[in-house]
C-alpha cells in the first residue's frame, strides 16, 4: 500500500504533527480491536497508520517478584494466570523448570496426560484466536461459533481438572488426577464437533471474499525479519520457516506422536490464518492419537520431598515450550533456598506485540489495525509479566 | 476472485434452523462437573485444626479460627475461609493431613447483606457456618494415588529378634543422617505434638532444625523442655506421636527417634559449649528428693536459675526408675548416664546411699533447705492378693529388672511366668527371656487392653513371649519337686452397668495349671510416704494414696513441692520431666519473693 503523504524512512515518518494534516490516535487500552490490556498510540494521516508506538503496564500483576517471594508449591496456582487463554503452558513449564532443577523424572503415564492436556489447551486456545480474527474483520458470528465450541473444550477441563480456565493440573512431580470415567468418548464429541466447525470456518471465512480482500497482503512478515523481530510459531510458520519445538527440541511424549510443521507461504495475515487453521485441526488428530496411544493405568504422580518446606538444588534452567503464539519459555534460577530466586518468563507476545507491531502497522488501514493485531496472536499479560 | 468466494458467507444461515448451544443459566442454574473445585465443605469431626491448609494457602485465604475448647489432638480452631481472596487451587484440600477438607461442586453463593461487612460475607466457616452446599456429595476432593505429603515413616532399624535374646545390648540402632532427614522433611510442623506433650517440648522447632542440619540448635530447644533428651529420644511413651496430624491417614513422624538422632550426633564433651548455661549463684538451698527423671529434671532447672541444689537418693546410683526399672536393652547405661552427668556438671551435688527417713531424717533436710522437691516416685509393688504369693521364687517384676542393674547374680529358671500386662510386665518378660528362660504372660484382659505400649508388646512377640489373655490368676503351690505350680482361672469379658471398659469375670470351674520355676507379678506399684514424718510434716495434708498438692506440685506446705509418679497420674519419664520443670519455675517464684 503507498502512501500518498511523507514517506516512512525506517519505520520512522517524517511529518509535522502541527501541520493539522495528521491526526494522533488511541487504540485501547479500552477498545474491542486490541487483545487484552495494551494499547496503540497511532499517528494516522487520513485513514492510514504512518506510525505505531505501542504501550503496555495496564495489566502488570509482578508475577515474576511474587514468585521470589513465594515457595514453589505456591508459585504453581500462580503461573497459570500469566496467560488466560492457554494457561497450561505456564503450568508446564514451570513444573518441568522445577523438576529439572530437582533431578527428576515424572512418570510415563504422567507425561501423556500433560501432552494431552496440553493440545486440548491449544484446541481450546486456537478456537478463541480464530474467533477473535473474525471479530476483529467484522464477522461476528463465527466468533459466537467458536467461543462456543471453545466452552464445549472447558467443560471436559472443568470435568478432568475440577476447574475450567485456570486448571492447575500439572503439579510439580506429575499431575493431579486421573481422566475420569468416560471422558474419551466424550472428548471425541466435542473435538468432531469443533472438527465439523471446522469445515464450517473454511466455507464461511477462509473462502469470504471480504476476508480475503482485507487480509491478504496485511502484515507481511518477511523471512528476513524472523531473526531480528524474533519471530516464532504460526506468524513464523506464516512466512514459510519450518520452525516447532515439538519437532525441533520434542518435550513430554511428541517424538512419539506422528504429524508435521504446517507452514505457508503467503507471509501475510491471511496465510497465518491458515496455519492456525490447519493446526486446530492438527490438535485435534494429535489428541485423537494421544488418546488412543496412552498407556493406561500406572503412576500419575511422584510424591516431591515435603512441599511445604521444600529447597531446591543451586542452579538455573531454561526450559520452552511451543505454545499457540510460539516459543514459551521459563528461565528459573534457584539460590538453594525454598523460593526460587528469579523466574523469567518468555512469552512470545512480547516481541509480537511491541516491536513487531509496531513495525507491520505502518501503512496499514486504521480499519485493519485490530485485524492485524489479531493476526500476530498476542496476549498482553505474557509481556507483563 | 471467485463467485463462490461471495455467496460462501450466506452459508452461515444454514445455523439459524440449529438448535442454540447457549442454556438459560438464569431459569434453572447449571451444575458443576462432579469433580468441580467450588465451595469447601469440612467435617468438622474429622478435622483437627492443624492449620495445614492455612500453611499452603499462598493467598492467606485461610485463617483458622477458635470454635470450640481445645482437646486430646485437637487445637479446636477450625479454617475460616475468604472468598475474596480464593484462587480455588484446592491445595489445601490436597495436603489436609486428616483428609476432612473437601470442596463441593456449588459455585452459586448468594446471601444478602449488602449492608455488612465483607468479612462476614465473604467468608464462612466450612462446617460450622451452615450452607446449602454442605450437603451436596458431588465436588473436588484428593484424587487417589495423588499425595503431596509423604504418609509413612522412616522405618528405624532394629537387631532381629533371634540376635536380641542372646544379650542386653541396645535393639535399636538408630537413624543414619539421611534417614533422619527424610523423615524430618515428613513434618508438617502444625505443632499438635507440642499441646500434648506433658512437658510442651518445641517439637516442630526441632525437627526442623534437624532437616536444616542444625544439632547445636536442636540441642538447645531440647534442653528448654527437658534436660534428659538422650532418655526420652528411647523410652518416652511419646502421647506426641498418638496424636501427630499425619497419623490421621498415614504414620505418625517418628518424633521420639528424631529426639535420639539429636543426642546420637551432639558429642557429650560438646554439651556445655552447645548450651553454655550461665549460672549466677542465688544463694538459695533446695533439697531433692530422689534422683529419676523428676527430680533431675527440677535439679537441671534450678540449677540454671542459680540455686544450690542438693538430690538424695538412696541408691547407689542416680536415675531411679530409669535405671532400674528399664532394661539396658531399651536404655543403656552409658546414654542414661550421658544426661545425668551433664546436670551434675553444673553444680548439682547428688548425695548417693542417702534414705531420708533413714540416714538423714526429714526433719533435718526441712530445716537445712529453702525448698523441697519431692519425687521418690512409686516403689512399692502391689500384691497379686493369692494364695501362695509368699512362696520363695514369687518375686516382683521390679526387683528382677533391679537386680539385673545390679548386677546381682539370678536365676529364673526354665519357665518364667509374668503376671501382668504394663510396661513393667513386659520389660520383666523380655529380660526373662534374655536370661534364657521360656515366658509366659498372663494378663486379665483382652491383648487390645493391655497398658503395655503397643511396640513393646509387638516386639515382645517377635522375641517368643507367650501370651495368655484373660486369665485370672487363683493360686500358687509349691510342687514337692520344687518348681511352682500356678492355678489360674479363664475369664470372660462382661459389660457391666457403670463401667467403662468390659470387666474380665471368672468363668465358674475355670481352672487351669501352669508350671514355673519363677512367677514375676508386675501389676503396678503404689506410693510410700511413710518416710516423711516428724514436725516438718505437719503441714502436708496426706490422703489415703496421695499427697494433696496443687497443679504445680505444691503441697499444702509452699516450701515442699512433689513431683513425678507421685504426683502425675500417666506415670511415665516424660511427664515426671515436666513436673520437675513445673515445680522448679514455682519454686524459683517462691524463693524470689
Amino acid at each position: 500500500m503507498q502512501s500518498l503523504y511523507p514517506p516512512v524512512k525506517n519505520g520512522k515518518a517524517t511529518y509535522d504533527l502541527e501541520s493539522q494534516k495528521y491526526l494522533k490516535l488511541w487504540q485501547g487500552p479500552q477498545h474491542p480491536g486490541v487483545t487484552g490490556n495494551m494499547s496503540l498510540e497511532l499517528d494516522i494521516c487520513g485513514d492510514q497508520v504512518i506510525n505505531c508506538n505501542t504501550h503496555v503496564g495496564y495489566l502488570h500483576r509482578g508475577f515474576e517478584k511474587l514468585m521470589e517471594r513465594r515457595r514453589y508449591i505456591n508459585s504453581f496456582p500462580l503461573v497459570c494466570r500469566i496467560c488466560v487463554p492457554e494457561p497450561d503452558t505456564n503450568e508446564y513449564l514451570f513444573a518441568a523448570a522445577m523438576e529439572e532443577l530437582l533431578g527428576i523424572d515424572i512418570p510415563e503415564r504422567a507425561k501423556w496426560l500433560r501432552t494431552l492436556n496440553l493440545e486440548l489447551s491449544r484446541l481450546a486456545s486456537y478456537l478463541m484466536w480464530m474467533g477473535g480474527q473474525a471479530g476483529a474483520f467484522g464477522m461476528g458470528t463465527i466468533a459466537q461459533w467458536c467461543l462456543a465450541h471453545r466452552d464445549f473444550v472447558l467443560d471436559l477441563f472443568e470435568e478432568w481438572t475440577g476447574a475450567r480456565i485456570y486448571h492447575m493440573y500439572m503439579i510439580p512431580g506429575g499431575v493431579r488426577g486421573e481422566l475420569p470415567e468416560g471422558w474419551t468418548g466424550r472428548a471425541e464429541k466435542v473435538i468432531s464437533a469443533a472438527e465439523k466447525l471446522l469445515g464450517e470456518i473454511e466455507q464461511v471465512f477462509i473462502n469470504n471474499a471480504i476476508f480475503k480482500l482485507r487480509a491478504q497482503g496485511l502484515g507481511i512478515i518477511e523471512p528476513e525479519m524472523i531473526d531480528p523481530y524474533a519471530v516464532v510459531g504460526p506468524n513464523a510458520r506464516g512466512s514459510g520457516i519450518k520452525r516447532d519445538l515439538r519437532k525441533d527440541t520434542p518435550y513430554l511424549i511428541y517424538d512419539q506422536l506422528s504429524f508435521d510443521i504446517i507452514t505457508e507461504n503467503s507471509k501475510d495475515a491471511y496465510g497465518r490464518f491458515l496455519v492456525r487453521w490447519r493446526e486446530t485441526q492438527q490438535a485435534i488428530d494429535l489428541i485423537r492419537q494421544i488418546i488412543k496411544d496412552m498407556p493406561t493405568g500406572g503412576a500419575f504422580h511422584l510424591t516431591l520431598p515435603n512441599v511445604l518446606h521444600l529447597k531446591v538444588p543451586k542452579g538455573q534452567t531454561y526450559v520452552k515450550a511451543e505454545s499457540t503464539r510460539g516459543e514459551y519459555g521459563y528461565f528459573m534460577v534457584s539460590d538453594g533456598s525454598a523460593f526460587p530466586r528469579k523466574v523469567t518468563v518468555r512469552g512470545p507476545s512480547f516481541s509480537h506485540a511491541m516491536a513487531l507491531l509496531e513495525y507491520l502497522a505502518v501503512g496499514v488501514n486504521i480499519a485493519d489495525v485490530a485485524g492485524l493485531m489479531v493476526s500476530l496472536h498476542t496476549y498482553p499479560p505474557e509481556i507483563e509479566r | 476472485m471467485k463467485l463462490k468466494d461471495i455467496l460462501s458467507p450466506f452459508y452461515v444461515w444454514k445455523r439459524a434452523f440449529e438448535k442454540p448451544f447457549s442454556v438459560a443459566t438464569l431459569k434453572e442454574a447449571r451444575e458443576g462437573a462432579p469433580s468441580y473445585r467450588g465451595f469447601h465443605k469440612n467435617d468438622i469431626e474429622k478435622c483437627i485444626g492443624c492449620g495445614t491448609c492455612a500453611e499452603i494457602c499462598q493467598n492467606a485465604t485461610i485463617d483458622m479460627v477458635p470454635v470450640k475448647d481445645a482437646q486430646h489432638g485437637d487445637s479446636g480452631l477450625r479454617p475460616r475461609i475468604d472468598y475474596g481472596r480464593c484462587c480455588w487451587c484446592a491445595l489445601c484440600v490436597d495436603i489436609c493431613p486428616s483428609g476432612s477438607l473437601t470442596m463441593s461442586n456449588s459455585y452459586i453463593w448468594v446471601e444478602d447483606g449488602l449492608d455488612r461487612d465483607v468479612r462476614e460475607t465473604y467468608c464462612y466457616i466450612p462446617g460450622v457456618d451452615q450452607k446449602p452446599w454442605d450437603e451436596i456429595e458431588a465436588g473436588y476432593k484428593k484424587p487417589d494415588n495423588y499425595e503431596l505429603l509423604h504418609l509413612n515413616r522412616i522405618k528405624m532399624p532394629h537387631m532381629p529378634a533371634e540376635e536380641r535374646l542372646l544379650s542386653f545390648t541396645e535393639m535399636v540402632h538408630g537413624y543414619s543422617r539421611e534417614m533422619a532427614l527424610a523423615e524430618a522433611d515428613r513434618c508438617i510442623q502444625c505443632g499438635i505434638c507440642t499441646a500434648t506433650c506433658p512437658a510442651h517440648m518445641d517439637i516442630p522447632k526441632y525437627i526442623k532444625a534437624i532437616r536444616e542440619d542444625e544439632i547445636p540448635t536442636a540441642l538447645k530447644i531440647l534442653y528448654d523442655t527437658n534436660p534428659m533428651p538422650g532418655v526420652c529420644g528411647r523410652v518416652c511413651t511419646r502421647k506426641c506421636e498418638d496424636v501427630c496430624a499425619l497419623s490421621h491417614r498415614g504414620e505418625a513422624i517418628s518424633i521420639r527417634w528424631l529426639k535420639r538422632y539429636i543426642t546420637d550426633c551432639a558429642e557429650s564433651g560438646d554439651y556445655a559449649k552447645i548450651l553454655c548455661d550461665e549460672i549466677e549463684p542465688s544463694g538459695k538451698k533446695v533439697a531433692i528428693i530422689g534422683s529419676g527423671p523428676g527430680g533431675l529434671s527440677a535439679a537441671y532447672y534450678l540449677r540454671s536459675m542459680g540455686h544450690e541444689v542438693h538430690v538424695f537418693e538412696k541408691q547407689a546410683a542416680a536415675g531411679g526408675m530409669l535405671r532400674y526399672g528399664i532394661p539396658a536393652y531399651r536404655l543403656p547405661y552409658e546414654k542414661l548416664d550421658q544426661d545425668i552427668d551433664y546436670i551434675l556438671s553444673l553444680g548439682v551435688k547428688l548425695h548417693l546411699n542417702t534414705c531420708i527417713g533413714k540416714d538423714l531424717s526429714f526433719d533435718k533436710v526441712y530445716e537445712n533447705h529453702d525448698a523441697i522437691f519431692i519425687s521418690t516416685g512409686l516403689f512399692e509393688p502391689y500384691r497379686i492378693g493369692i494364695n501362695g504369693e509368699d512362696n520363695p521364687g514369687v518375686i516382683s517384676g521390679l526387683k528382677l529388672l533391679s537386680d539385673v542393674t545390679n548386677d546381682l547374680p539370678i536365676a529364673v529358671g526354665a519357665h518364667v511366668v509374668v503376671v501382668g500386662g504394663g510396661n513393667v510386665a513386659m520389660d520383666a518378660a523380655r529380660t526373662a527371656r534374655r536370661m534364657g528362660a521360656e515366658v509366659t504372660v498372663l494378663y486379665r484382659r483382652r491383648l487390645e487392653d493391655m497398658p503395655a505400649d503397643r511396640e513393646e508388646i509387638d516386639e515382645a512377640l517377635e522375641e517368643g513371649v507367650l501370651f495368655v489373655c484373660q486369665a485370672i490368676p487363683l493360686e500358687i503351690v509349691k510342687s514337692a519337686s520344687g518348681r511352682l505350680e500356678m492355678y489360674w482361672g479363664k475369664a470372660e469379658m462382661v459389660i457391666q452397668e457403670g463401667s467403662k471398659r468390659p470387666q474380665p469375670i471368672l468363668i465358674e470351674g475355670s481352672r487351669e495349671e501352669l508350671i514355673a520355676d519363677t512367677i514375676i507379678s508386675a501389676i503396678g506399684q503404689g506410693m510410700n510416704f511413710t518416710w516423711m514424718d516428724g514436725e516438718a510434716s505437719a503441714q502436708i495434708k496426706f490422703g489415703k494414696w496421695n499427697i494433696e498438692a496443687d497443679r504445680y506440685g505444691r503441697t499444702t506446705d509452699e516450701k515442699v513441692f512433689i513431683g513425678g509418679d507421685m504426683f502425675n497420674k500417666t506415670a511415665d519419664a516424660i511427664s515426671a520431666i515436666a513436673d520437675g520443670h513445673r515445680s522448679a519455675k514455682a519454686i524459683d517464684t517462691l524463693l524470689q519473693n
